[in-house]
This record gives structure tokens, sequence and C-alpha cells, in this order.
């Protein structure tokens, strides 16, 4: 009883605020609006850590498997019977993570915030879009329901475009909103025919159910949704490929990134929280939510295999040559997600196979935690320099060493340094693919030297390099107390959150995953990694011509990755080019000439007529007259001539 | 409850306004008398769903039954299924939200009033009438005013979009009448336009076959069946915003509910023959519709454009013939109506502000008029089907229900009906992104919000948005006997 009240306050606190913030934010509770925002957080953080504790280590675990635990219903929409939207609060293992990863950088991101936005002008309205958003994403990861899983995507996406399009006056961030949501609502389309098709095999929408249904050797619902195919490829691998490419929309993934890097537009708290953290994983979430479905078509995992493997070393590459830090970030993001992606594809279903799942997830666990520390150390350099470019930083160690330190523990943790976070998740992944897809394992051991070295240009161009003359010595330099709270607390599981035993916790089948430490096998990836720290350090640490030189030197390759290897022209082709001037277009030409041309013509037409025919009723009898013996002359002529023969 | 009042309420409303003295007076008993209109159909859906879920089955409720012409068999005779009931608290909302947004008109006021108000006489009778003569005849009341709100207070070209509309829902209408007529004389000796009666004469499959298309077609047209939709972008884009309001907020579902409750459920071998043709016509018109949305640079334009996409759905659950998309066909109505109405008020706002719809002239108005422009976000995002607002459960359903029926054909048409969902995300986004951000031209610097006549007339449309958006179970348990009726007589043949 007590989970069910816990579970559903945790959902209806954030949307309390946003409503409350929404209607009253502006009027009564303006520059509050921070604290408030912050205080239910607060609340929403606690009940969600106290009931992954009460899941985890209380009521989850029956006979050593963790069971799904569904303490709320509600019956929302009934389609047909069977076919119903039932909104309710799942509790199982990933989801009770998600909970934790969810509220605890959220509560980091509106504590941030407090003092980031200070002086905004909509400083309530940002509130309770942050909350909006949180109450969307924690409705996600509880969904039971496949469309209730729907519901909550597209919300997460239209807050994502609030915030992404905060700063409105900006033209930058209007279109940098528009995009990701227009991108991610062209995958959603994918996702929404997949339930379509999901649903009509299993004829249910309820998660439980359908993966049962799906799932099962003997069940009907699975010969019929295997045996039935279209071009060649079995119903289920279809509905499954086709949810796939909503979650790619969302996890950017290759070649549905292209919103991810433009949503830096954004204010650099929202960036930490929706776009490196939480929204941005919905989609390795949403595969590892179906992965018993996934793990029965083996086509449809491998490509979630090689789409992950391929975004995360695409992305490494154009990383190297960004200068705007956050969009490095973000391509640091999407490559990374690009790890969790593979790590599911290469996994199986249950025991040791299941190695992958547990890593995808532990990398999502580890991930949130260090990104979220390098974009919001980011955050506080970019408010003290006023500027997202690199060449506008640089030796910003002296005045913000607390800031500092926390990015280079983050650095660490993503470049996979020993003993801290990212080693420990990176290692499994690696593990796992090596087990299973050695093509796969090298892509993601270059990958991890790539990331190395770009995090560490990263730091280096910020914090040593050239000093800049510009940027005022002695005024106050570190962020205030808001903004360094989070940093440290996040610095602290970035080091700490891989020693977390997450095979006891989190696995494919609920089942204790034991998962061992191999140091041999850790030994090549530690060593690309190092590589590239090293790397880095002789180009960056101090100013110098030879990353120029390089540059130069692969000039057709680094402009082709400067230029993002030209995904967005693609694109900027395909809708402008195609869907508006080959279609829109035409499309309303032809209404306006042709259809309405029709229109027009039987108006004009018909008003032809009646001019000419009006003539005819003249009134004057002579006419008439002529009219009748014309008549009278053409009957006989009709009578004599035609009817006689 | 007493049927005749939701008649009676506004027809009291108009004799009054046509007794009141001046324009102030005529404001108020109009407000008074839609508020009443309103409150009496909430009474209304409250006294049917008590009557439903105390266990009554039959069809229709409150029926009521006056002789008119007893010797060729013309009735008064009304009563109510759910979807009746579901139209008319559509069309008591919209009135009201009318009279609100058109509180500044000064022109002829009471000639204004009376006219929104003859409009919706016409459409509560049409909702309510079982006999179809009557129905006829209040189907032609809420066409005609239409044609002097168009061509006295309209804008841009209004002569030529008052008789172009005129003139094609004439067309329509008259196809209608042969339909009926044919109806008529085939039914069972004594003739009778009683749709209950009708129901069980039963028609051969050739009387079927030749008779449904006039129906269909004949109502299609209000709902802007492709291609004779052309009516919809000039008509609204020349009406008043109120006109605008009721045009696309109720005459357009005039169309859906004749098409669903009188063609597709007298005729339903029709239905079943000509499907495939009505599902091909939707698609196209959901499809093309959004496409050519895209290009427009009028918002009005944009917004009929878009209705003509969106009442595509309307025919293409209504074309699927299943149980899930009939309702999804009857939720798209209610919110289609309601969400375009909202739209067109927010667009008069802006309007009556900016004295230009073009939407490259707009800019950055979230600054200045924050109220509006959130409203204009809101009918955006429940236009593109945002869940939690009403056009996201209307859409689902007619998608959930369209995928019901096996084979290519109908799963290709869902798929490209689907794909209208991002086209509609480009082209709202389009318009929300240039109207209210982006930066303020200096010539919007001191622009007004919404007063409070307007706030009042988009905050009961948004009311009813959120209402089905957040909790939908209710409406469609209220329509679920309607459409279970329609379906089960396409089973039965």
């Amino acid at each position: 009883m007590s989970e069910t009240i816990n579970i559903a306050l945790i959902v209806l606190i954030p949307l309390l605020g946003f409503v409350l913030m929404g209607l009253f934010g502006r009027r009564y509770i303006g520059r509050f609006a921070g604290a408030f925002g912050t205080l239910l957080t607060l609340i929403t953080t606690l009940l969600a850590f106290y009931t992954a504790y009460r899941y985890f280590f209380v009521i989850g675990n029956s006979n050593g498997v963790y069971q799904a635990i569904l303490p709320l219903r509600i019956n929302w929409l009934e389609f047909s019977p069977g076919m119903s939207i039932d909104l309710g609060l799942l509790l199982d293992p990933i989801s009770a993570m998600m909970l934790v990863v969810v509220t605890l950088v959220s509560l980091m991101v509106h504590v941030f915030s407090i003092s980031y936005m200070k002086g905004e002008e909509r400083y309530a309205t940002y509130f309770s879009h942050l909350s909006l958003f949180t109450f969307s994403m924690l409705g996600l990861v509880l969904s039971s329901n496949i469309f209730q899983m729907y519901i909550f995507w597209e919300l997460v996406g239209v807050s994502s475009f609030l915030l992404i399009g905060f700063y409105y006056d900006r033209p930058s961030a209007v279109a940098a909103s528009k995009k990701a949501f227009i991108v991610t609502r062209f995958a959603d389309l994918g996702f929404l025919i997949g339930i379509l098709v999901l649903s009509f095999y299993s004829n249910t929408l309820d998660f439980a159910t359908l993966i049962q249904r799906l799932t099962s050797a003997e069940s009907n619902e699975l010969k019929t949704a295997v045996s039935s195919s279209f071009l060649g490829i079995s119903a289920l691998t279809w509905g499954l490929v086709l949810v796939f490419i909503g979650g790619a929309g969302k996890s950017a993934m290759f070649p549905l990134h292209i919103w991810l890097p433009d949503a830096m537009e954004g204010p650099t708290p929202v960036s930490a929280l929706i776009h490196a953290a939480t929204m941005v994983v919905a989609g390795v979430y949403l595969v590892a939510r179906l992965f018993p479905v996934f793990s029965v078509s083996p086509p449809a995992l491998e490509l979630v295999t090689y789409v992950g493997a391929f975004s995360s070393l695409f992305a490494a590459i154009i990383a190297c040559t960004q200068t705007d830090i956050k969009r490095v970030l973000a391509y640091s993001t999407m490559s990374q997600i690009g790890y969790m992606m593979f790590a599911l594809g290469v996994s199986g279903y249950g025991g040791e196979a299941g190695l992958g799942y547990t890593a995808s997830m532990f990398h999502l666990f580890t991930h949130a935690m260090f990104k979220a520390l390098l974009f919001l150390c980011a955050g506080a350099v970019i408010h003290y320099v006023h500027s997202n470019e690199m060449k506008d930083m640089g030796g910003l160690r002296k005045q913000m060493p607390i800031t500092h330190a926390s990015f280079l523990i983050g650095c660490l943790a993503i470049a996979g340094f020993p003993l801290l976070s990212g080693f420990f998740s990176k290692e499994e992944i690696l593990l796992a693919a090596y087990q299973r897809n050695l093509l796969v394992y090298w892509m993601g051991w270059i990958t991890s030297g790539i990331t190395a070295f770009y995090m560490f240009r990263l730091y280096y161009s910020i914090f040593w390099n050239k000093e800049h003359q510009s940027i005022p010595h002695g005024h106050h330099k570190e962020g205030d107390f808001f903004m360094m709270a989070p940093l440290l607390i996040l610095s602290i599981g970035a080091m700490g959150a891989g020693y977390i035993p997450f095979g006891h916790y989190v696995s494919s089948d609920g089942k204790t995953l034991e998962t061992e430490f191999h140091i041999n096998f850790a030994l090549l990836p530690v060593a690309i990694a190092l590589v590239g720290i090293a790397i880095a350090t002789w180009f960056y640490k101090n100013p110098s011509k030879k990353p120029d030189a390089i540059a130069t030197a692969l000039s057709g390759l680094y402009r082709a990755a400067y230029r993002k290897f030209y995904i967005d022209e693609l694109y900027l082709f395909v809708t402008k080019k195609i869907l508006f001037n080959l279609i829109g277009r035409p499309a309303a030409w032809i209404d306006k000439n042709i259809v309405d041309g029709m229109v027009n013509l039987s108006g004009s037409a018909t008003q032809k007529l009646s001019q000419t025919i009006k003539g005819w009723q003249s009134g004057k009898l002579q006419p008439y007259a002529i009219w009748f013996l014309a008549g009278v002359v053409a009957l006989i002529f009709w009578l004599v001539y035609v009817q006689v023969l | 409850m007493n049927l005749s009042l939701i008649l009676l309420i506004p027809l009291v409303t108009a004799l009054l306004v046509a007794l009141a003295r001046n324009a102030p007076q005529v404001r108020g008993i109009s407000l008074v008398g839609t508020v009443v209109q309103l409150a009496g159909a909430i009474y209304l859906l409250l006294g049917f769903s008590g009557i439903r879920k105390a266990g009554n089955t039959s069809i229709v409720l409150f029926e009521q039954q006056y002789p008119i012409f007893p010797s060729i068999g013309i009735n008064y005779h009304v009563g109510v299924d759910g979807i009746s009931v579901a139209m008319i608290l559509l069309t008591s909302l919209v009135v009201l939200a009318g009279v609100l947004i058109s509180w500044k008109e000064e022109r002829m006021t009471k000639e204004y009033y009376l006219l929104l108000l003859m409009l919706s006489l016409g459409a509560y009778g049409f909702f309510i009438s079982l006999d179809l003569f009557i129905l006829f005849f209040f189907l032609e009341i809420a066409v005609i005013p239409k044609y002097l709100l168009i061509g006295i207070w309209g804008s841009g070209k209004k002569e030529y979009s008052a008789n172009k509309l005129a003139l094609l829902l004439m067309f329509g209408s008259a196809l209608v009448l042969v339909g009926l007529l044919g109806l008529y004389f085939n039914s069972k000796a004594p003739h009778s336009f009683d749709l209950l009666r009708l129901a069980d004469t039963g028609f051969s499959t050739k009387q079927q076959l030749l008779f449904f298309p006039f129906l269909f077609l004949g109502f299609g047209i209000f709902t802007a069946i492709f291609p004779f939709h052309t009516w919809v972008p000039d008509g609204h884009s020349s009406a008043p915003t109120a006109g605008s309001m009721f045009l696309a907020g109720i005459s357009m579902k005039l169309g859906g509910y004749g098409c669903l409750r009188i063609a597709v459920y007298l005729l339903p071998e029709g239905a079943k023959h000509y499907g495939d043709i009505i599902i091909v016509l939707s698609a196209i018109a959901i499809l093309y519709g959004a496409f050519a949305t895209l290009m427009q640079k009028d918002l009005k334009y944009m917004n009929a454009y878009s209705s003509i996409s969106h009442c595509g759905f309307v025919l293409l659950g209504i074309g699927m013939l299943t149980k899930t998309a009939f309702n999804g066909a009857v939720l798209q109505m209610v919110s289609h109506g309601w969400m375009t109405a909202l739209f067109f008020a927010v667009i008069g706002i802006i309007y009556e502000r900016t004295h230009t719809r073009q939407i490259q002239e707009m800019g950055g108005l979230m600054k200045v008029m924050p109220f509006s422009m959130t409203v204009l976000f809101i009918a955006g995002l429940c236009s593109l089907g945002l869940p939690g607002l009403s056009g996201f459960v209307a859409e689902m359903t007619v998608f959930m229900g369209s995928w019901q029926n096996e084979g290519n054909f109908y799963r290709i048409a869902t798929i490209i009906a689907c794909m209208s969902i991002v086209v509609t995300a480009v082209y709202i986004l389009r318009a929300i992104g240039q109207t209210a951000m982006g930066p303020l031209p200096a010539r919007y610097s001191d622009l007004k919000d919404a007063d409070w006549s307007e706030r009042w007339a988009t905050v009961v449309l948004i009311a009813g948005i959120l209402t089905i958006g957040i909790a939908p179970a209710w409406l469609n348990d209220l329509i679920g006997p309607a459409t279970e009726a329609i379906i089960k007589r396409i089973a039965l043949k």
C-alpha cells in the first residue's frame, strides 16, 4: 500500500510543480520558483530513493529473482476488448534504477539552475518546464503499458522542445527546438507503427502480457507474428525495428542524431538533464524494456548492435573536431549511448549471456553521473566565460579549481580510467561485445581511445593551454554554493558508481548475475585510453601548432568531420528540396489551380451558360415567332426525312 | 429531460436578442443564453449517462414525437444517442466561445448575434432530429446564415467566398435531399422519413448501392471530402472569427455526423461496398491536405487546410468500418471542433492586434502577448496530437481502429494517415516558431494581450480539450453504445 502512495506521489509532485508554477509562476511565485521547484524535486527524490531502496532490498526480490511490481493501474482508455491504455506505474529493476537516476540528476540540475538562471526574466517558466520534464520522464520510466510509454515519450519530447527553445528570441534556439521536435517526431512515427504492429499480433498493449505472449515458445501470438511476413521480414521483426526507430530518434542514433548537437542551444543545465543523462537514454531504456521480445528476433538485435556501434564511432570522430564545448559533449553523449545500444545488441536473454544487458544498464547509470557532471561543469565555465567556444577559454584551472577538479574526474571517468565509474561499466560492455561479436568489440575499443583523446582535448583547451587576458582576474570566479554543491555530489557519483555490484540488481532475467572482473582483459582498453590521453596532452596541454598541422594533413577527413559528415546538409536537401519543393508546393498548386480550378470552372461555366440562354427570354414577340417557325421547319424536316427513312 | 429544451433555449435567446435595445443588451442576452445552452448540454450529458448506467440500452433516449404532416409521414421526432450528445456538447461550447470572441463586433451587432444563434439552432436541431425531413430542414438553417456572416462581416474576397461556400454546401444538400427522397420512396408503406423506421425497413442491395453515394458524398462535402473541399480555405479565411469557429467547429461536423449516423447507419451494405473508396479519398485528404497546409502563408488558410487534413481522419475512421475507428471518428469530430475553434479564436486575437495574418510578418509575440501565445501553443500542440490534449486520443483511436482491418490496403492507408502527424508537426511548429518565438519586431512592441472576453473564449475551449485529453474514457463510453449499434448493422449484412 505504501508503495502505491509513494510511487503515485513521485509522479504527481513534479506535475503539481508544473501546474502551479505554470499558472501562477510569473505573478505569484516569481523568484522563489527556484527554491519552490527544488523543494518539490527534493521531496520527489527522497521518495524515489526510498522506493528504490524498498524495491531492491525489501520487497522486490523473491526467491532470488526480482519480480515486477505494479502498485497502481488506472484504466485510461479502452480501444477494444483487450486493447486498452492502462496508466500503470511499474516497479522492476530497471525502472527503480531509472527512478534514482532521473530524480538525482533532476535535483542536481534544479539546484544548479537556482543560481545559473538567476536574473532570467522567465525564471518561473523555466522551473515549471523542468518540472514538466521531470514528470514526463518519471512517467516514461514507470510505464507499464507500451502506449503509456508513447504518451510520456511525446511529453518528454515537448518538454525538451520547450526547454531548447527557452531563449525563444534567438532564432538559432527556435530553429534548434523545432529541429529536435520534428526529427524525433519522425522517429516516433516508427514507434507508433511499431506499437500498432506489435499490439496487433499480441492483442494487448500491456508490457508484461505483450512480452509474455511474444516470447513464450508455445504461444500462438508469437507463431503468427513470426510466420506473417512483409517483404520477406517477419512481422515481429518489423514491429521491433519500427519501435527501435523511435528509440534511435530519441537516443540520437545515426542517422537520426542531427537534432542533438543543435539542442545545445538550450540552457546548459537543461542539456545536462535532458540531453545527457535522462531523455536521450530513453531509447536504450525502451529496447531494454522490450528486451525479451528483441531477444526472440536476432535480426532486430543485430540492427541495434550495428546502429549502436557505428553511431558510437561516428560521433567520437566528429567530437574530435568540434570547437563548441557543449557540442563536443553532445557528440560524446551520442557516442556513449551507442555503447549502451550495442551492449544490448550483443546481449542474450538470461544467465551469463545477459551480460550485455547488465553492462548497458550499468553504463547508463554511470554515464548519467559523469555526463551530468561534465555538462554542469561546462555550464559553470560558460557562466564565467560567457562563451561556448574553446578559443575563448584556456588556463581556467587557477580561477576555477573546484570546477577544474570535477571536470577532470568526469573526463577520467568517461575515458575509462581505472577505478573510476566509467572504467567498470565500459569494461563490462567491451567484455560482452568480445564474447559475441569481435567486429563490434574492436569498434568499441577504438572508440574508447578516441573518447579519451577528445575528452582530454576538451579538458586541456578549457583549463590549460593559453591563458586569456580578456577574462577578468580577481572577480568572482567559481560559482556560488548552488553551483558547486551539485558538482561535488556528482563527482562522488562519477567516482563511486562503478563499485555498485550492478549485476546483483539489474539483469536481463531478474536473477543475480555475477560479473567478474578480468584484469588481463582490462589491459587493452585501458592502454588505448591512456594513449588517447597522452596524445591529447601532447597536443593541447600547451599552446602548439601540432593540432593545426594534423588538421591540415588530414584536411579532407578533418573538414568532413568538422562539417559533421554533411548529414545536416543531406537532411536540409530532403526537407527543403523534396518535402517542400517537390511535394508541398505541387500539392498547394494543384489544390489552388486544378481542384479549385474545377470548382471555379463549373461556376463560370454555369454563368456562361446562363449568359447565353438568358438572351432567349427576351420577351420580344418577333424572335419568339422566328424560333417557333424554325422549330416547325425543323420538325417537318425531321418528320419527312429522318422518320421516313 | 425534455429534449426540445435544447432547441428552445437558442430560440428564446434569439427572440430576446431581437427585442434588445442596444448592443450591450444583445451581448448580455447572448452570453446568458449560451451559458444556459452549455448548462443544458451538460445536464443532458449527465442525464443520458445516468440512464445508460442504469442499464437502458435503447438506441435513442429522450424521444419525443409530434406529427407535422401525418399524411405524408413527416413528424417532429427527436431523440439522442451518445454521438448526438457528444455533438451537442461540442456545439454548446463552441457557441459560447463564439459569442465571447465576438464581444467587440460593432457592426450590426444585433444581426450578427442573431445569425450566430440561428446557426446554433440549426446545428442542435440537426443533431437531435430523428426525422430526416426536419433534419434536412435544420441542415439548411445551419447553411444559410453562413452566407450572410461571410458576405457582410467577412474580410478579403468575401463575396466570392460566400458564394462558393453556399453553392458547394447547397450542392451537398441537394445530393443529400436526393438520397433522402430515395430512401423515403423506397421505405415500407406508409412512407416515412423516420430514421428508426427506415433502419427497420431494410433496403435491397441495389437500393443501398444507388443511394449511399448521394447521402455520403452530400454529407461528405460538409466534412470537406476530397476533392470537394475547396470551399473550406476560402470560406474560413473570409469569415469573421466566430464564423470561422462555427464553420470549422460545427458545420464540418454536421457532415461527419450525417455520414456516420445516417448514410452508414441506414445503408450498411452501401458503406461496405464503397468503404475502400472512402478510405482512399480520406487518406488523400489527410496527407495531401497536410502538405498543402505546409505551403500556406496566411494563418487562417493554414488552419483551414489543416482542417481538411484533420477531418480526413473523421472520414477515414468511418470508412474503416470498425467500432474502434468509428469511436475515433466521433472523438475526432469533438476534438477537432474545439481545437480548430480555439485556433481560429487565437488567430482572431492576433489579427485584431497585428492587422495581418501573414505568418512571415509575425515574430516574437510571446514577449508581449504571453497569454495568447500560450493558447496558440496549446492549440498547436493539440493539432499535432500531443498526449494530454484531445487530438491525441482521437487520432490514436482512429489508428488503432484502422489497424484492426487486415490486409495491406488498410495498412498502407493507416500508415499514410500516420505520416501526417509528422507533417502536422512541421507546419504547426513553423507557424508557432514564427509567430510566438523569434525576435519581436519593434512595431509590435506595445501590443496588448487578450482581454477578458477573449481569455474566457479560449479558456472554455481549452477546458474542453483538456477534459478529453486527460480523461477520455467518459467520452469513449458515451459514444460506445451508439457506434456499437452502427457496427452491428454492418456485421449483420
